[in-house]
């Protein structure tokens, strides 16, 4: 490594702080007046990179090139704050006082949304800017050359930041947005109408994203896995920073960038005679980045503690066992997909669809033990699932193992992955525990992605196949069968259990959980780990089952799913996710597979459920069953 | 002649917090210049009834008017600008903001109509000598009694027809209650609406002409302060004198 | 005097500029029914949320004294380590495990007091349901037992919440406002729950209280805090009098005594 090469990665890192600080500090912020966490911010942020590319050159050809640029530039930023007015108008406020889960679906199904429409409009190549007219030469400094660009990148996150900073604190806007973010209610009380406050807040917020996008532009290409990796590098941020503070915020972005810039500066390195690619470890140095400050100051590093979700919605009633009509519908179930293999001779294809469904449902049901008893809404349950497929698939196809050993080895590490990120997860509540979640289900579709040497990288492990007797449609189906009773039924149990008792007690309230004397973190730990444990499994069999693995199968939308799965069907009984993940299965199946833009139908899908249901679907549908 | 047009006037509230109903037809009437009780035992329905009035919960009614016009299916802001200042049980101060900040969210210009002292900040200085020392101080680093004068003071800058002070002595010191009692003796002498809900029945009885009691989300009885306020000078005021 | 269960000595704590605790002692005995009052922002909350692991002191001690033995610092552990320990608590605002039958709330807290949290396989249905019953039973609320826990009224939640603290037979109860949002009349009986258990079982209470009804009709011993400092402590009467106490706290106002119930 050479000293020119650190300093060009400082300033480099430098640079992509600003960045990371302009969609974070949207992100703050908004949560901060409207209490949404915007699942769709990473979204406004590619969409600036998109219209600035698209808008510069043609811009460039009435006006010039420097103008064009620079003036493409602020017109990405002014239509993505247009944008984001007009979502907030149309969607978000129709959806402020459904609870918490909701909200993130709903901004989650216009990620998705948004996402298919930069594919009808841009298409799903790369589109590169052009370079920026005077700044793209270098500068000499210290001897030494750096590119121009990255210097002004690297000026506009604290020229941002103080901005900002003038505008929060020397402005009745300011003062309203700070006044917002501690108590909404008091501000309309006063006379403000909030609607208009919330509605510049998101445009604001949105528009610095999509500033940040635009800046990209001589820097990197247009591309449509922007949204979630930036959406999952600003969560990092914002955890790491601390929720609502901007200086946090940019410390933050400023220490995870030069974490990474250093990683690639040192490039390959030896240590005691073992050679590390550390340039290769960027996200790894990402998570540590992450689980050092967690573990010193667990809010953040300007974050104070955050009141505890306040929209849980009703309680429920009491979890009563199965009567004897309940173990007769059961016991009817279970029969009828123990008895799929016998339509095969006529229906070729029920055992596979049946297989998907099984798989569905021990993923789905894994998920709702956290959700449902636990209260915690994983927003990256695919990584567990994924840790699970891609173990098993390695033992199979690299070690060579039988296919049971190679479940087990697959469940280990789903196993191992959830006991440390769920060591740092249980820290947290509400949506902090989904951010970080996801940001830990990015990191592990990013490792997937990226080691190719063990994961095959975006190709993915092939040959994934059962020995026998498991090769079969019929002989796989009925082992999955048998796995996912298995983990059905001890979800089951330990939900009566002592231990599910503890973890619903710690769910209806914390405070009095710990003054009984239970460990909540422990508690909630060890259900994080089981269910990570079980959703293995379920990837274990996802890899059989399609004799593959690749990271497209365990990215965020895996995750997405479970949450859908669990939340069509219901939250508050198990019952709820078996008929959510047998229904979305049937639905992708049928409807999904036919269109190129099934992310926009899925995301139709959510928004519908989550504006018909504000209040929950099964709180929706429970309300409609009493007298 | 005709009757003057009441400043509030009630009839039939009923209010939700979510799907649970907390007030059953609630009826009352506040005179303009007049200042009323409304007193009951915690989780009666007395916050609920403000909250309801000022929009901040779902409510439904016969009739809900603010000198004669119909409130009951307005937002909170459009209410809050209509002439009626709210100061919260809990207070509700925005702690990361200076007192001066808090008071500038506050301000707002007379609604048509509104006839009474135009609340300058010199003006609320006076009503609170002690806010003017702290003018700089976040709301966060004041004692429960100053932000209890900071809320009544964030309140009346936005120049109110009708303030509703929900338990203004609550939680804190005796004291204090003195001095509240002082300030809000002097805003109704200056022509402003009140209506207070308290536990306290002495406070009540230095300030206010008539009372109500709640109970369970309805007006249980009502009637002239002095009636109320005979069962004894510690006696709380839970329910009809009797 | 018999030996304290607990004891208090020299709690200091600054938030910012501001003293919230300086230099507060004092101890509580078994069977002692112990109020801690004074203006808001005295320090109130601070001492109590120091007592019960909520937050750490800058300086000074907790100790808890089990029979006999010189006393066990328990200053700055975590709030679920001192439940263990013997000192059940309340809340302001009674919190329970709203989506569980009253029963089951007992059992629960039965069950974590026993350390047998982490059974995994074991229905919880029968476990401790006995202990359980007698618990709500003597808080009187076993006619309500199989009700969930989220449709009592505010003063059965009160009631159940004190069941679910009795359950670790603490030495100490630590009740915040044990009274607040209750009638007249459900106070009174709560205060002489609370009361008779403190003679059954020789259990000390630590309480806060804003009702000088209650505190001056049911507490031995108060003990008053003023801008985080002790300014006195000692019995109802002698509190009741004490020049410095009415001039910060209880200003002009006449207060009611243990006969104007």
């Amino acid at each position: 490594m050479s000293f020119e090469s650190l300093l060009f990665q400082a300033v480099n890192g430098l640079a992509s702080a600003s960045g990371l600080f302009l969609v974070a500090a949207g992100l703050s912020i908004i949560f901060g007046v409207t209490r949404i966490v915007n699942m769709a911010h990473g979204s406004f942020y590619m969409l600036g990179l998109y219209l600035a590319v698209t808008l510069a050159p043609l811009l460039g050809e009435t006006v010039g090139g420097a103008l064009g640029f620079w003036g493409g530039i602020v017109a990405a930023a002014l239509v993505t704050a247009g944008l984001g007015a007009l979502v907030e108008v149309v969607l978000l406020r129709r959806i402020y006082a459904a609870p918490e889960l909701y909200q993130l679906l709903a901004t989650f199904a216009l990620l998705l949304i948004i996402n298919d429409a930069a594919l009808y409009f841009w298409g799903p190549e790369d589109i590169l800017g052009p370079r920026a007219p005077g700044l793209s030469g270098s500068v000499e400094f210290l001897g030494r050359h750096l590119p121009q660009y990255d210097i002004f990148l690297a000026l506009i996150g604290p020229i941002v930041l103080i901005g900002l900073h003038i505008v929060l604190t020397g402005t009745r806007f300011g003062r309203l947005v700070r006044a917002a973010t501690q108590d909404r209610e008091m501000v309309a009380a006063l006379g403000i109408n909030e609607a208009v406050l919330f509605t510049a807040v998101f445009a604001l917020g949105t528009g610095i994203a999509g500033l940040g996008g635009a800046l990209q532009m001589a820097r990197e290409p247009a591309n449509l896995a922007l949204d979630l990796s930036v959406l999952g590098d600003a969560f990092v941020v914002v955890v790491v920073g601390g929720m609502g503070s901007l200086r946090g915020a940019y410390l933050a972005a400023l220490l995870v960038a030069e974490v990474k810039a250093l990683c690639t500066a040192l490039g390959v390195v030896e240590v005691a005679g073992i050679t590390f690619n550390m340039s290769r470890l960027t996200l790894v140095a990402e998570f540590l980045v992450m689980a050092v400050v967690l573990v010193i100051r667990p809010h953040g590093l300007f974050g104070r503690p955050q009141p505890a979700a306040a929209r849980r919605g009703e309680a429920e009633a009491p979890l009563v066992p199965l009567g004897p009509r309940g173990r007769l519908v059961a016991l009817a179930v279970l029969a009828f997909f123990a008895g799929i293999p016998l339509f095969s001779a006529f229906a070729s294809y029920a055992p596979v669809l049946a297989l998907d469904m099984v798989i569905a449902a021990l993923f789905a049901a894994s998920l709702h033990l956290l959700m449902g008893p636990g209260g915690l809404a994983s927003f990256g349950h695919a990584a567990y699932f994924g840790l699970g497929a891609y173990g098993t698939a390695c033992a199979a196809t690299v070690l060579g193992l039988p296919t049971p050993l190679a479940l087990v080895i697959g469940i280990a590490t789903a196993s191992a992955g959830a006991v440390l990120f769920g060591w740092f997860c249980v820290r947290l509540e509400g949506v902090y525990f989904a951010m970080l979640t996801l940001a830990f289900a990015q990191i592990v579709w990013s490792i997937a992605y990226q080691w190719e040497e063990v994961t095959g990288g975006s190709n993915g492990l092939f040959g994934v196949w059962p020995d026998p007797p498991f090769d079969s449609a019929n002989g796989l189906y009925l082992a999955a069968l048998a796995v996912t009773l298995a983990g059905l039924v001890l979800i089951r149990r330990l939900v009566f259990a002592p231990f599910g008792l503890a973890l619903r007690a710690a769910r209806d309230s914390r405070l009095r959980a710990e003054a009984s004397g239970i460990a909540v973190e422990k508690v909630r730990w060890l259900a994080f780990a089981l269910a990570g444990t079980l959703c293995g499994a379920a990837g274990g069999l996802f890899a059989f089952a399609k004799g593959s693995i690749s990271p497209e199968a365990i990215s965020v939308g895996r995750s997405i799913d479970g949450l859908v799965m669990v939340l069509l069907g219901g939250v508050n009984s198990l019952t709820g996710p078996l008929l959510g993940a047998g229904g979305l299965t049937l639905l992708q199946d049928m409807v999904m597979r036919e269109s190129a833009y099934w992310r926009a139908l899925l995301g139709l899908i959510i928004l519908a459920a989550v504006l018909l249901f504000p209040a929950g679907l099964a709180g929706g549908l429970r309300r409609r069953r009493a007298p | 002649m005709t009757t003057p047009v009441p400043m509030l006037d009630i009839d039939g509230l009923d209010a939700w917090y979510g799907a649970a109903q907390v007030l059953f037809g609630l009826s009352l009437k506040v005179e303009t210049g007049e200042a009323v009780a409304l007193v009951g035992r915690n989780g009666a329905g007395k916050s609920t009834t403000m909250k309801a009035l000022i929009g901040l919960i779902s409510r439904r009614a016969h009739r809900l008017t603010l000198r004669g016009a119909d409130i009951s299916a307005l937002p909170t802001h459009v209410i809050a600008r209509l002439g009626i200042g709210y100061v919260p049980e809990d207070r509700r101060i925005f702690s990361d903001l200076t007192v001066l900040e808090n008071l500038d969210l506050g301000r707002r210009r007379r609604a048509p109509g509104n006839t009474i002292t135009d609340w300058s900040l010199e003006a609320v200085f006076d009503l609170f000598p002690h806010l003017a020392e702290l003018r700089h101080r976040p709301g966060g680093q004041m004692s429960g009694g100053e932000q209890q004068m900071l809320a009544v003071a964030r309140a009346l800058v936005g120049n109110p027809a009708l303030l509703l002070l929900d338990e203004p002595s609550e939680g804190v010191a005796p004291i204090v209650v003195e001095q509240m009692t002082l300030a809000l003796t002097r805003l109704k002498a200056s022509g402003l609406s009140l209506l207070v809900s308290e536990q306290n029945a002495q406070f009540c009885a230095a300030i206010c002409d008539r009372a109500y009691t709640i109970e369970q989300g309805a007006v249980h009885w009502h009637g002239p302060m002095a009636a109320l306020a005979q069962g004894g000078r510690s006696r709380p005021a839970f329910g009809p004198p009797g | 005097m018999t030996a304290p269960v607990l004891k208090v000595s020299a709690l200091t704590k600054r938030y910012g500029g501001v003293q919230a605790l300086d230099g507060v002692s004092f101890a509580i005995a078994p069977g002692e029914l112990l109020a801690l009052i004074g203006p808001n922002g005295a320090g109130k909350s601070t001492c109590f949320n120091i007592v019960n692991g909520q937050l750490r002191p800058d300086s000074g001690h907790v100790r808890l004294i089990g029979s006999g033995t010189a006393g066990r610092d328990i200053t700055g552990l975590a709030p679920r380590r001192i439940a263990r320990l013997g000192v059940g608590r309340t809340f302001q605002v009674a919190t329970v495990f709203g989506s569980m039958t009253a029963l089951e709330n007992v059992q629960m807290a039965l069950i974590a007091a026993r350390g047998q949290v982490f059974g995994l396989w074991r229905p919880a249905r029968d476990l401790a349901r006995q202990e359980a019953l007698d618990l709500l039973e003597q808080t009187g609320m076993a006619a309500q037992a199989g009700r969930p826990a989220a449709s009592l009224a505010y003063g059965d939640v009160k009631r159940l919440e004190l069941a679910m603290a009795l359950a670790g037979e603490p030495r100490l109860l630590l009740m915040d406002e044990p009274t607040a949002g209750m009638s007249a009349g459900e106070r009174h009986d709560m205060i002489a729950l609370v009361r008779q258990l403190t003679r059954v079982r020789g259990l000390a209470v630590l309480f806060t209280e804003h009702s000088m009804d209650v505190v001056f009709g049911h507490a031995d011993r108060v003990v008053v805090l003023a801008r985080g400092r002790l300014i006195a402590d000692g019995s109802v009467e002698a509190v009741r009098d004490d020049p410095a106490v009415r001039e910060v706290y209880l200003g002009g106002i006449p207060v009611g005594g243990r006969n104007e119930r």
